[in-house]
């Protein structure tokens, strides 16, 4: 009996936890490239290094508080930051759609112009934030690190293995939780949201049901834009902070994306936590799991890991081909929100 | 415009007078300022510069001639950008040879695609993967760091005497990692060890809780890491200290820096590892001489290694007699190793005293050099060990 807890622990620290704090970061990056498919009808190539610019708008402005002392310790002081970043953010990409994507929509630009361009924006944001920021690891996680650590947990329960529960983990999951709530009553609720999902369905009839559109894709960007930057910055207080590991999320996030099936917000966050348990659980070794619940005689001598770890993210490459050629539509049907 | 001219000849005139001394001898140095190791590369160059200045002060040098040293940065990862830094600093600045460059991999694709091709003596102070033994170098690489075949015994026999025989390794993807792991594997299991997993880990992520689960699902309770200090080696300790999945740490000479000791805090103490590096004479000279020089650090990782490779092609060039490329290689060895006065650092001046005059010198320096046949550091290491938050050293083998 006490093998099996064991066994769980162990699991639930190294795949449950890391997993469901990466699930829910893939998630609500996931859910601003649906959105922004959803309404204005293209995939986003910038979303990567929307996020990155968000996050360092985050960071300089947690130097900021911490150089002064405002901090709301046991938390993490970029949460006092994110509604700057947030702010600012949604004015750069209100302004990047004013300069370039107004353009295509108004010419009837077909689909593909429009990531083309995206990834144009994608490129000039990526040197950007290189430009401010540099191109290193930044920290700038503070307040408590651990609600229990695994020297604690083993101490506490007597077990073998130890499990190790990160304030930035629990923090994640718990903010995702929210915004997704809070996503989804905006919708479904508020006039607005239903104007969203009106456009998104059909745009002549939305239109010739007196809805603005300027104002439904301006709406559309500014929550884009705010996932961005919290999904962003929880990834950055739980890893770390480096543009380039941002624009490399771009992969996960857009696989998560279309697994979900694109356009679909449930898929979205479906989908996030399907890449995310995928890479995590095809490329954990699972020897000392198993040693934990077979009898002795049957304990395995290998490894048994599927995938080496240096093949993390083939696994959303691979996820993504099969999904297209099996189900194009995702796992919820998409293209409406 | 005829203000512009004006100036621009002005301007001409003042770096044609800056540049036109004969009286100017070129090193080059190559190392990875920016990557994962640029926090050590700073003092190395700096340590190398001292040398430099330290000879052409003295005066003695060709009749007092002064090396300038020139930077280049070989960025530890990017062959390309650092064959053409190499190639920058060989046909244009016209270095007459080049202190470098740092990581393994860098290291053997500027041997191979500048340095050799055009005849240009190297000096590495710190590339120390086994395959730069064999390289095809024609005589123009040396190295003042020893090659890991020795570390990699080395680290054994630390483990085989504090009764460790089952370790995780997880080593960083590239030249320098590989062979170190391949060397600390073979000496482990030569010495009873077992190595329950040996797995790669790709340096610039910003995760690595599957790379450590990987690891500890392997079953040892230490983790040996053969990575880089500001990189992914940093990365993989934290997750498994923050996993609760390893809490005993080997470490190689990549990863030895005050920086790590500083990002990870006091869960580090009771690591042990390894760097190359003595207590000699020399060594314990070096730090007088570099806390005279002004230079920040009087002992960090590869400084003296640095120190020494500059100074061996600034006694070579003396002992030719002249600046020219070929002579300084033909040199190298001749004053590296016995016969001869056993020279320690800042004693160049005597020495360059002594070649000018017909004698025969027998470098030392900071580290303890001698080269064997192939121009490689035969090489002692510091067994090392985290105490209250610094690296002490244990002993040295």
């Amino acid at each position: 009996m006490i093998d099996t807890i064991n066994a769980f622990v162990l699991f639930a620290n190294f795949v449950l936890v890391p997993g469901l704090a990466y699930g829910a970061q893939l998630a609500l990056g996931a859910l601003g490239i649906t959105l922004l498919y959803g309404v204005l009808r293209f995939a986003n190539f910038a979303h990567g290094d929307t996020m990155a610019f968000g996050t360092m708008v985050v960071i300089l402005f947690t130097w900021f508080f911490q150089q002064n002392g405002i901090t709301i310790a046991p938390l993490p002081t970029a949460l006092l930051a994110i509604p700057i970043g947030v702010a600012l953010t949604a004015a750069v990409a209100l302004a990047t759609d004013r300069l370039v994507y107004k353009h295509y929509r108004e010419i009837k630009a077909v689909p593909i112009r429009m990531v083309m361009a995206s990834v144009g924006v994608m490129f000039v944001m990526n040197g950007v934030v290189r430009f401010i920021i540099g191109p290193n690891d930044q920290s700038f996680a503070d307040g408590l690190r651990f609600l229990i650590t695994a020297r604690d947990f083993k101490k506490a329960t007597g077990l073998n293995e130890g499990l190790a529960i990160k304030m930035s983990q629990a923090l994640t999951v718990g903010v995702a939780v929210l915004l997704v709530v809070a996503l989804f009553w905006f919708l479904n609720r508020t006039r607005t949201g239903k104007s969203m999902r009106a456009f998104s369905d059909n745009e002549d009839l939305a239109l010739l049901s007196g809805i603005s559109p300027a104002r439904v894709v301006a709406v559309t960007w500014i929550i884009a834009a705010g996932l961005a930057t919290i999904a962003g910055t929880l990834y950055g207080i739980d890893k770390s902070f480096k543009p380039f590991t941002y624009f490399q999320l771009l992969l996960p996030m857009f696989a998560a994306a279309i697994v979900g099936g694109v356009g679909n917000p449930v898929g979205a966050i479906l989908g996030g936590f399907v890449i995310a348990f995928s890479e995590v659980t095809v490329t954990y070794a699972y020897k000392k799991f198993l040693t934990y619940l077979v009898p002795t005689e049957y304990a395995p001598d290998g490894l048994v890991q599927l995938l080496s770890t240096d093949y993390k993210f083939a696994v959303s490459f691979i996820i993504l081909v099969v999904v297209l050629l099996i189900r194009p539509t995702g796992l919820m049907k998409g293209k409406v929100i | 415009m005829k203000k512009l001219l004006l100036a621009s000849t002005m301007l001409a005139g003042l770096t044609g007078a800056a540049f036109a001394d004969g009286h100017e001898v070129k090193m080059g140095i190559i190392l990875g300022f920016t990557g994962p190791i640029e926090s050590l590369t700073p003092d190395m160059a700096a340590a190398a510069e001292l040398a430099m200045k330290e000879a052409s002060d003295s005066k003695k040098l060709l009749d007092g001639k002064v090396v300038v040293p020139v930077r280049g940065d070989s960025t530890c990862t990017d062959s390309a950008a650092a064959t053409a830094a190499a190639e920058r600093l060989i046909t244009s600045d016209n270095v007459v040879g080049i202190m470098g460059a740092d990581c393994s991999g860098v290291t053997t694709a500027i041997a191979n695609n500048v340095g050799v091709p055009n005849g240009v003596t190297m000096v590495s102070p710190s590339a120390t993967s086994p395959a730069l033994t064999t390289i095809e170098d024609k005589g123009f690489f040396f190295r003042t760091s020893p090659s890991d075949a020795r570390q990699g015994q080395v680290l054994a026999d630390i483990l085989k005497d504090k009764g460790i025989s089952k370790v995780a390794v997880t080593y960083t993807n590239n030249d320098y990692g590989k062979g170190l792991a391949d060397s600390f594997a073979a000496a482990f299991k030569s010495n009873g060890g077992e190595i329950t997993i040996s797995a790669a880990h790709e340096d610039g992520k910003a995760d690595y809780s599957a790379e450590v689960g990987a690891l500890a699902a392997a079953g040892a309770d230490h983790l040996a890491v053969f990575g880089y200090v500001d990189q992914g080696g940093k990365g993989i300790i934290q997750t498994s200290l923050d996993t609760g999945a390893f809490e005993n740490f080997i470490l190689a000479d990549g990863m030895i820096g005050d920086s790590l000791i500083a990002a990870i805090g006091d869960d580090l103490n009771g690591t042990i590892g390894t760097l190359p590096g003595s207590e000699s004479e020399g060594a314990a000279k070096f730090k007088e001489v570099a806390t005279a020089g002004g230079l920040k650090k009087n002992d960090g990782p590869f400084m003296p290694e640095s120190y020494d490779a500059a100074a061996l092609m600034i006694l070579a060039m003396q002992a030719a007699g002249s600046t020219d490329r070929a002579a300084i290689q033909s040199k190298i060895m001749e004053v590296a190793n016995a016969p001869g006065e056993k020279i320690l650092p800042g004693e160049l001046g005597k020495a360059l005293d002594i070649l000018k005059s017909g004698g025969a010198v027998d470098y030392e320096g900071a580290s303890n050099v001698t080269f064997s046949e192939v121009g490689e550091a035969a090489g002692s290491y510091k067994e090392l060990e985290v105490k209250a938050g610094k690296f002490e050293t244990i002993k040295v083998r």
